[in-house]
């Protein structure tokens, strides 16, 4: 159990915080404890994860990227244009074309860092405004309401009712975001290359003398991100039912905050998929106990900011910072005894 | 022990942009021998080290043979396949990874189909550190290690490695005694199990209670192989450093010359403790001692930049206290930075806005900087001190050591200074330009600035200053002349 918990407080501290949040507001409105609300929370939350797990590798490799959310606003656009232009398409070939232009818009950071050196915020900011610059322009603003059949239809997996007349329902975007999660774990902590990625962001030096591929590193954490962008971008579209431009645009911050708040680290090596998942999931319950207890929604913002800022302060155990000198040591007996 | 050397090497050379960094050296370890490579800063180790791991190619006409093979075009992979490891001196281990992570980090990168195994990789942590007679928990992240302890691990990493030949930068050199004393008996485990150790230490006495054989190197070249027995500390310095320059002890009495600065018991609460010593008009005072000593510390104190807890500074006789560093260059007191690269001059900028950045209110014409002054600055003081430039207008990084040096002290002579303090002026500048950096010391010196010199090299003290203080654990030890006392006396005392 020790071992267990060893090198993952970060995933349990936060798992305290949601227990914690949702004792609250299960007294707070008898609407949050159902199963049905749950399903609810998944289903918002699938495509910030798909996004989340993709940029981790990213922040494990111990780049950054603010591009994405806007990657995969280009991405939806295109696959959708170009699919409508081939007679329709359908999902493995919709998968396919986000998936490849994801990868591809990724490619660009990868180069813009690798190649010329550029460090990745900066790099990123710009391709940032150069992806949504370029979007708005060709697109003029103009949305997408037209969307192929089989995009725009919904697709349940598992579907209920309730004896409260409320449904459960198990959407596409759930089992992508599923398998999303799944093949990321297994990349970063099964397979050689994940191994490297830690290194790497770890200890860019030490992974160097050991002969790791830099160049590979950079292409494989951006492409990953930009498939998974490319992915995200796709489920946002069939979740709308729509294609807007700057539907996406200011998602990457909610992400980023979400998966640092997961305990990945800034300077790269360290997080988890699980904490990832956590820490989207966290942000998701707030805003929707904040929605079912019927606060404003101006309020929202400022709220989920403050448990961003108590969780990242309780999982970084910095906590003992905050009380004088005195108190510390004594608490520290404390502990001891 | 065999007769057929592990490593051989012969005639090796190297050049760096017409620099010559290995002048033909041979070197040979044997299997089991632990072998101390000895050396001066910048005399070539590192550069050798480099050429074993076929991270540099030597010249023309280098003979490589390793386990009795001849080797043409080593690469860092063909060296890590042959069992060659390093062991740097920053260690590169990856701090968020487990101390297993760590150990079997080659298994990790190198799993079948691109998968981990991570039984294997416990497996030979465990088997690793097993060999090494230690006992870790191999899951704890690396970061909540000691820096002992992550020595082992990097140990233990290169035993995974196959090691059968390592190279050892430094190890003991961030370690407490008892720490590198428990680092010792894990080099003599190696060395009983067969595998040969390359040491390169600083702590001389650490080097002779472990190796068997010692080369040593100067400027590039080979200046011998010497078994330990029979060896003592000042002779493998002596050996080390040559003494063949500048070897005439320059002291001399300044009892008449008035007292600029005057130090009484002054101290400051962990780093050095009641302190005292006159300055003369004129006179040059050595400070020597290990890393740690307090040296740079007590400088720093002089220079304003911290305030001592007690104690006085007298500066002609005025009590002083400065409440920062630009008090104290107010009253004439300059301070030639340790870390030179990062701190003492500004990599990036020109040579003249480098030159000029400490005297800039004495350059101005109207509130405002007078390119006609600042260039008149600047063209005397690089005349006096003979910096060799293109123009003033060049980036400093572009200047050799010894130069970026030149201009570190016109900076300072430029605010016309009463006291000027050098802490390590020699570090990264060549033996060769060292000379030079001493001879403008002396010139100044004679010119009536009174100069304190910081040194971890015990001769470099001894032969460019009037008096010489041994610093230890935070106090001034003793005082030596060294016109009365040897230079053996002297380092005696700073290794002992």
């Amino acid at each position: 159990m020790r071992r267990l918990i060893q090198g993952r407080t970060t995933e349990f501290t936060l798992l305290a915080v949601m227990v914690l949040l949702c004792v609250g507001l299960s007294f707070g409105t008898d609407r949050f404890l159902t199963i049905s609300n749950a399903f609810d929370v998944l289903n918002v939350s699938a495509v910030n994860i798909i996004f989340a797990v993709g940029l981790l590798v990213v922040l494990i490799s111990g780049g950054i990227d603010i591009s994405f959310a806007v990657a995969a606003s280009v991405v939806q656009y295109l696959t959708v244009l170009a699919l409508t232009a081939l007679g329709g398409g359908n999902w493995a070939e919709g998968f396919l074309v986000a998936g490849i232009i994801g990868i591809g818009l990724g490619a660009i950071n990868a180069f813009l860092v690798y190649r010329l050196q550029i460090i990745s915020i900066v790099a990123t900011i710009s391709t940032f405004n150069i992806f949504f610059g370029l979007l708005m322009f060709f697109t003029k603003g103009v949305s997408i309401y037209n969307l192929p059949d089989w995009l725009s239809t919904r697709v349940v997996f598992y579907e209920h009712e309730m004896a409260d007349g409320s449904w459960v329902e198990l959407t596409l975007p759930v089992v992508v975001m599923i398998l999303c999660c799944a093949a990321t774990s297994f990349m970063i902590s099964r397979t050689t290359t994940g191994r490297k990625l830690y290194a790497f962001g770890d200890n860019p030096e030490g992974a160097r003398r050991f002969g790791i591929n830099i160049s590979a590193m950079h292409y494989i954490s951006f492409g990953w991100l930009g498939l998974m962008a490319g992915i995200a971008g796709l489920m946002q579209a069939h979740y709308a039912q729509e294609v807007v431009p700057n539907a996406l645009y200011g998602r990457e911050l909610d992400v980023l905050a979400a998966t640092v708040l997961g305990g990945a680290r800034l300077g790269g090596g360290k997080g988890s998929v699980m904490g990832c998942v956590l820490g989207v999931l966290l942000v998701s319950i707030t805003q929707n106990g904040l929605n079912l207890m019927g606060v404003s929604p101006f309020a929202f913002k400022m709220i989920v900011g403050a448990i961003i800022l108590i969780a990242i302060t309780l999982s970084s155990a910095r906590f003992d910072k905050l009380l004088p000198d005195t108190l510390k040591s004594s608490a520290r007996k404390g502990g001891q005894g | 022990m065999s007769a057929e050397p592990l490593l051989s090497l012969k005639n090796i050379r190297v050049t760096f942009g017409g620099v010559r960094a290995l002048k033909g050296v041979s070197f040979e370890v044997n299997p089991g021998e632990v072998h101390c490579l000895a050396g001066e800063n910048g005399c070539g180790k590192s550069t050798l080290i480099k050429v074993i791991t076929g991270v540099y190619k030597p010249e023309e006409g280098a003979e490589f043979v390793f386990d009795g093979k001849p080797i043409s075009g080593m690469t860092p992979t063909l060296a890590q396949t042959l069992g060659i490891q390093v062991i740097w001196q920053d260690l590169a281990l990856f701090s968020e990874m487990s101390v297993a992570e760590n150990i079997g980090f080659q298994l990790a990168v190198t799993g079948k189909f691109g998968l981990i195994n991570k039984r294997a990789i416990d497996e030979a942590a465990e088997k690793a550190l097993a060999r090494l007679g230690v006992s870790l928990d191999i899951h704890q992240p690396l970061k909540e290690l000691p820096i002992a302890q992550r020595q082992i691990v990097a140990i233990a990493r290169a035993l995974v490695g196959e090691a059968r030949l390592v190279f050892m930068d430094e190890p003991t050199a961030s370690l407490t005694q008892s720490e590198a004393d428990y680092l010792i008996g894990i080099v003599r485990n190696l060395s009983a199990s067969g595998i040969a150790v390359v040491f390169v230490s600083h702590r001389l006495a650490e080097v002779l209670e472990i190796s068997h054989r010692i080369t040593v190197l100067r400027d590039g070249a080979l200046v011998g192989v010497y078994p330990v027995e029979g060896m003592t500390q000042s002779r493998v310095t002596e050996l080390m450093t040559g003494r063949n320059f500048d070897s005439a002890v320059i002291a001399a009495d300044h009892d008449d010359a008035p007292v600029v600065l005057s130090v009484r018991n002054l101290t400051r609460n962990g780093e050095f403790v009641d302190v005292s010593f006159d300055l003369r008009r004129g006179e040059t005072l050595g400070i020597t001692g290990l890393l740690g000593a307090g040296r740079t510390e007590l400088a720093l104190t002089l220079f304003g930049m911290h305030k001592p807890h007690s104690g006085e500074i007298l500066l002609e006789g005025q009590k002083v206290s400065f409440g920062s560093n630009r008090d104290a260059i107010r009253a004439g007191i300059a301070y030639l930075s340790e870390d030179r690269l990062s701190l003492g001059l500004n990599q990036p900028q020109s040579i003249a806005d480098n030159l000029v950045m400490a005297s800039l209110d004495r350059i101005l014409s109207g509130g405002l900087i007078s390119p006609t002054r600042k260039a008149d600055v600047v063209s005397r003081w690089i005349s006096e001190l003979g910096v060799k430039i293109g123009t003033p207008d060049d980036p400093i990084r572009t200047l050799s050591g010894g130069n970026q040096q030149r201009v570190a002290i016109a900076k300072w002579l430029a605010i016309g200074p009463k006291i000027l303090i050098l802490d390590a002026p020699t570090v990264g500048v060549d033996v060769g330009a060292r000379a030079g950096i001493f001879e403008i010391v002396r010139k100044l010196a004679a010119e009536g600035l009174s100069i304190i010199i910081i040194s971890d090299e015990p001769p470099e003290v001894y032969f460019n200053a009037d008096r010489v203080v041994h610093m230890a654990d935070g106090r001034f030890q003793a005082v030596y002349d060294p016109r009365r006392a040897s230079l053996n006396e002297l380092e005696s005392a700073v290794y002992a």
